[in-house]
């Protein structure tokens, strides 16, 4: 249930504005897969290239091919919703539907899909907040509103709604950046739960969180404001944190910017 | 750094504060406006039951029963109930016709139109609230209806037996149809303005996340932007239920009035409270005058009523009451 991505020569634009340029990246399936960099390095929107949402901004476009187990993402033929039932993605801010209980929540992707079967949903909306450790928070309340939980659990919802049409690949983009400590430390430690059973690619400013959740690390870099972003160095995360190969790495992991 | 900056601080961080006099200004105003309105509306109020009063003590419960309007006349007759009966029936009508419409072209423009076009049909849209009433009463009576006939003699003869398309004169033209048509294009673009604008509010965040579910555009409007929007949704179609209510000369000028409660829509007659205001206060006597006011008295509750509602729908179908964990 997990699938390996290779982004091909990924540039990608909003309007005239070149956001990424020629990112080529593998991610392995079963790692957590961390892409990190200063602020405006282009790692949110290669991100969102990877599951075709980049291109749901008006004026956006991108170039480059992406494959899923060699099937072109972007091929002729290929349906942009249809990539990302496959390829599910959390977002920064939790952003579960106001209006809808947390059951709804969880079933929501589901019912998309035509399921409509009572049991079938309720299986797999106890199966996605196990899976997002969430369970045993809300179990008595599934027809309370999401929107009533803590920013953590909101976005553990998030994790559960995204898990629960069973995608190959799950991002996550700054899942943690508007939580609390104590709900990110809950999330990190899900992420490496999730790697046994998906692909997962984590966009993070973060540079511990990456330490501490990811098998190989990706450093994003821009030459400076308005220039677009390019990715520097790939490795294996402790090499990355240790031995950098790039003399940019070392000094954004050292703390000298970014 | 000034070197006296502490020392200024110091002052006036405990004696009271310069905008004070500006809060207080503010503050009155703010209130006074609040005021204002009430005090208007509760003097309409009294206005229209004072004056009404007199032809009150004429009919009595029979005002809301008679569906004749001969105020004047030895001895008179009046009642509301045509009027009353009409003018909903012409507003409901309008509302069924204009709200698909509106929400429609606000999805347009909102959602699915790239934004140079979005833009200018919103725009369009709003040019249609700019045109004067009596502009499209004339265009209603003058183009639209003669064109309409034909349409209305179609639906009869085929599909007669909807008890709405019957014609028991075998005429059609100046109808409860035509005026409800006229309406429905004058509440079009209040509806559809401030449905925008609703759906404009909706979070990026909420789109996004259906879209990242793998849900089609539509898809994504159903899940995402309709549910947060319903409140605002509503408010919009009461405000234009509101418009339609109260709406007089495009009406007086399309129908040709009768006294008849019916709900043959494609016959000539029918008959509004507003647009009975309109034509009959010229020639009205002292009787009559205040026949009609205590007519426009009903319009007013009947207004207030819809307001009220909305304001309880909206209040209980909204994000607050739905995000309440």
């Amino acid at each position: 249930m997990s699938k390996r991505i290779e982004a091909d020569d990924v540039s990608a634009w909003f309007g005239a504005f070149k956001a990424v340029e020629g990112v080529s990246l593998t991610i392995e399936p079963k790692q957590v897969t961390a892409l990190i960099g200063p602020s405006g390095c282009g790692k949110s929107t290669f991100i969102r290239t990877l599951n075709r949402m980049h291109e749901v901004t008006p004026g956006a476009r991108m170039e480059g091919s992406v494959t899923l187990d060699d099937e072109d993402i972007y091929g002729p033929g290929v349906d942009a919703t249809t990539v990302r039932r496959t390829i599910g993605m959390v977002f920064q801010r939790p952003n579960p539907f106001p209006t809808m209980s947390i059951r709804d929540n969880v079933a929501a992707g589901l019912r998309l899909n035509g399921v409509r079967k009572r049991a079938t949903l309720d299986e797999v909306v106890e199966r996605s907040l196990r899976g997002a450790g969430l369970w045993d928070e809300v179990k008595d309340r599934l027809g309370k509103a999401g929107a009533g939980l803590s920013g953590g659990q909101q976005q553990r919802l998030c994790i559960a709604r995204a898990i629960a049409v069973e995608p190959e690949v799950l991002l996550m983009d700054e899942p943690c950046s508007a939580l609390d400590p104590v709900s990110t430390l809950i999330i990190e430690d899900l992420i490496s739960e999730l790697k046994d059973r998906y692909t997962v690619v984590i966009v993070t400013h973060n540079m511990q969180q990456a330490a501490r959740v990811s098998d190989v690390t990706a450093f994003f870099n821009l030459a400076g404001a308005g220039e677009p972003g390019r990715l520097v160095e790939v490795g294996d995360t402790p090499t990355i944190f240790t031995k950098p190969q790039d003399e940019r790495t070392e000094a954004y992991i050292t703390g000298r910017f970014g | 750094m000034a070197p006296d900056a502490p020392t200024a601080r110091a002052s006036s961080s405990l004696a009271a504060r310069r905008g004070g006099r500006g809060d207080a200004v503010f503050s009155g105003l703010a209130k006074g406006a609040g005021v204002l309105v009430l005090v208007i509306i509760v003097a309409i109020a009294v206005f229209l039951a004072g004056r009404a009063l007199p032809a009150w003590r004429v009919e009595g419960w029979k005002f809301f029963t008679i569906k004749a309007w001969y105020p004047d006349a030895h001895p008179p007759l009046f009642g509301i109930a045509a009027l009353a009966f009409g003018t909903l029936l012409s507003s409901v009508l309008a509302l069924v016709m204009a709200v698909p419409v509106a929400l429609g072209t606000a999805l347009f423009v909102t959602e699915i139109a790239a934004r140079p076009l979005g833009r200018l049909v919103g725009y369009l849209v709003d040019l249609l609230a700019a045109v004067p009433s009596v502009v499209y009463g004339l265009w209603g009576v003058i183009y639209l209806v003669p064109r309409l006939v034909p349409a209305e003699r179609f639906l009869n003869r085929h599909v007669g037996f909807v008890p709405l398309f019957r014609s028991q004169t075998q005429t059609f033209g100046r109808s409860v149809f035509a005026a409800s048509i006229v309406l429905a294009i004058m509440i079009l673009p209040i509806i559809a303005a401030i449905s925008r604008e609703v759906f404009r509010q909706v979070p990026k965040d909420n789109r996004e996340a259906a879209l990242a579910l793998g849900a089609t555009r539509w898809e994504a409007i159903r899940l995402a932007v309709l549910p947060y929007s319903r409140s605002g949704v509503v408010g919009a179609v009461m405000l234009g239920l509101g418009r339609a209510l109260g709406e007089t000369i495009a009406v007086a000028l399309v129908l040709s009035s009768s006294f008849e409660i019916s709900l043959r829509i494609f016959e000539p007659g029918g008959n509004t409270i507003a647009a009975n205001i309109a034509n009959r206060f010229g020639e009205a006597g002292a009787l009559g005058t205040q026949a009609l006011i205590a007519s426009g008295l009903v319009l007013f509750t009947i207004t207030l009523i819809v307001n009220i509602t909305a304001r309880f729908v909206v209040t209980r179908t909204g994000i607050a009451g739905l995000a309440r964990p």
